[in-house]
């Protein structure tokens, strides 16, 4: 990650060096920096409701139940999670708010998903198979109804703005199993592997 | 389509108020003591919250200097030529190339899209349909990881990244398909 973030800045120096816009790099990082602010604070609202709903449903046992519907599917995909694991009905959530396009009540689950599957890391800094995965499924979303390009082509004057929907369920569909069979092959190239752990740190 | 559409639609409009007064509402048939419950889950919330802003900014400093310097229009410009014999309308290549980077960036490349080119035409057709399929990968990378403190990625972005190339061929190949002149 450090390699590609560098090449990012790099890039952005190069380009702008060969007649781009260096004003624009200095603007660029500073507003960029500036909405990190933003969008963690109105991400915290919505964090804060969903992370409260999630904690009523997990006590009166509903996300448990939830979890039970999917289990013989989520335990193929991520075998190092124990099946009754909270990460499982987190992730499960997650998928399930995605799909329903409520992509802000999606994070939050994501989220404590990944802060799970984080408990079962032996290596705090170093992401996990299922945690790749996982992100991998919600980055490629399966969205029913996708809700924005929807409304923009509402707004824009489409003949029929829903006529885009099969085709993107198609197309989702095409790169969420591309990314499971990618992460799942790459999780053992020896280029990615995980460093060995304990006694070997450093 | 368009009945199914409506049905799903009313279901994603239907869905968070159904869930906001339902799971509490099941909680308290269950005796479950809610609104601790609700506190002690919201405070998790607002700390996870706080905890990715460092990753964020990283993240979203480096998109905007990029962006901002116009490495963004000059990769579009230097792959124009690659992609153009493969029936890959130029136009949609900027939304190709910012739709892993910012969500809100790319719905405004859609918006421009679609003035520009008609909200008919193969070229806004394919960006629609890509926009669907695909994410803002390396903000979701940003977030994901950030709010575990995850810094070493391994496979995450060689495998998110072919998932997105897997769904703009597709949404291409498919748009022509369905669409196609």
């Amino acid at each position: 990650m450090g390699l590609i973030w560098f090449l990012l800045l790099a890039l952005g120096l190069v380009a702008a060096a060969m007649g781009g816009d260096i004003g624009g790099f200095t603007s660029g990082a500073i507003d960029g920096a500036a909405s990190a602010i933003t969008l963690a604070i109105g991400l915290a609202g919505m964090l804060a409701l969903w992370m409260g709903v999630l904690r009523v449903a997990e006590e009166a046992g509903l996300t448990r139940h939830l979890a039970a519907l999917v289990r013989p599917v989520m335990c193929r995909l991520f075998p190092d999670v124990p099946r009754d694991h909270p990460a499982m009905s987190a992730m499960v959530l997650n998928v399930a708010a995605n799909m329903l396009g409520l992509g802000n009540a999606a994070t939050p689950f994501g989220l404590k998903a990944m802060e799970e599957l984080q408990t079962l890391n032996p290596r705090r800094d170093t992401a996990t198979d299922s945690m790749i995965l996982f992100l991998v499924i919600n980055a490629s979303s399966v969205q029913l109804v996708p809700a924005t390009v929807v409304a923009l082509r509402t707004a824009g004057g489409a003949a029929d703005p829903t006529s885009v929907v099969g085709p993107t369920l198609l197309a989702t569909a095409v790169s969420t199993t591309v990314g499971v069979v990618a992460a799942k092959l790459l999780a053992r190239a020896r280029l990615f592997r995980a460093p060995a752990q304990a006694g070997l740190e450093g | 389509m368009s009945l199914l559409a409506q049905v799903l639609e009313a279901i994603s409009r239907w869905t968070i108020p159904v869930i906001l007064v339902g799971v509490p509402g099941y909680a308290l048939a269950k005796r479950v003591k809610v609104y601790p419950a609700f506190v002690a889950g919201a405070k998790e919330g607002l700390e996870i919250a706080f905890r990715i802003v460092p990753f964020l900014v990283a993240i979203l400093a480096a998109v905007g200097a990029f962006r901002g310097a116009g490495a963004m229009d000059r990769l579009s410009s230097w792959l124009e030529p690659v992609l153009a014999p493969l029936g890959i309308p130029a136009s949609v290549l900027p939304l190709f190339l910012v739709r892993p980077l910012s969500g809100s960036g790319a719905n405004g490349l859609l918006a421009d899209l679609i003035r520009s080119e008609g909200p008919d035409s193969l070229a806004s057709l394919i960006g629609a349909v890509a926009s669907g399929a695909t994410e803002t990968t390396f903000y979701v990378l940003a977030v994901y990881f950030g709010a575990v403190g995850i810094t070493r990625f391994r496979h995450a972005i060689p495998a998110a990244v072919l998932a997105e190339a897997a769904g703009i061929a597709a949404s291409i190949a498919i748009v022509r398909l369905v669409f196609g002149s």
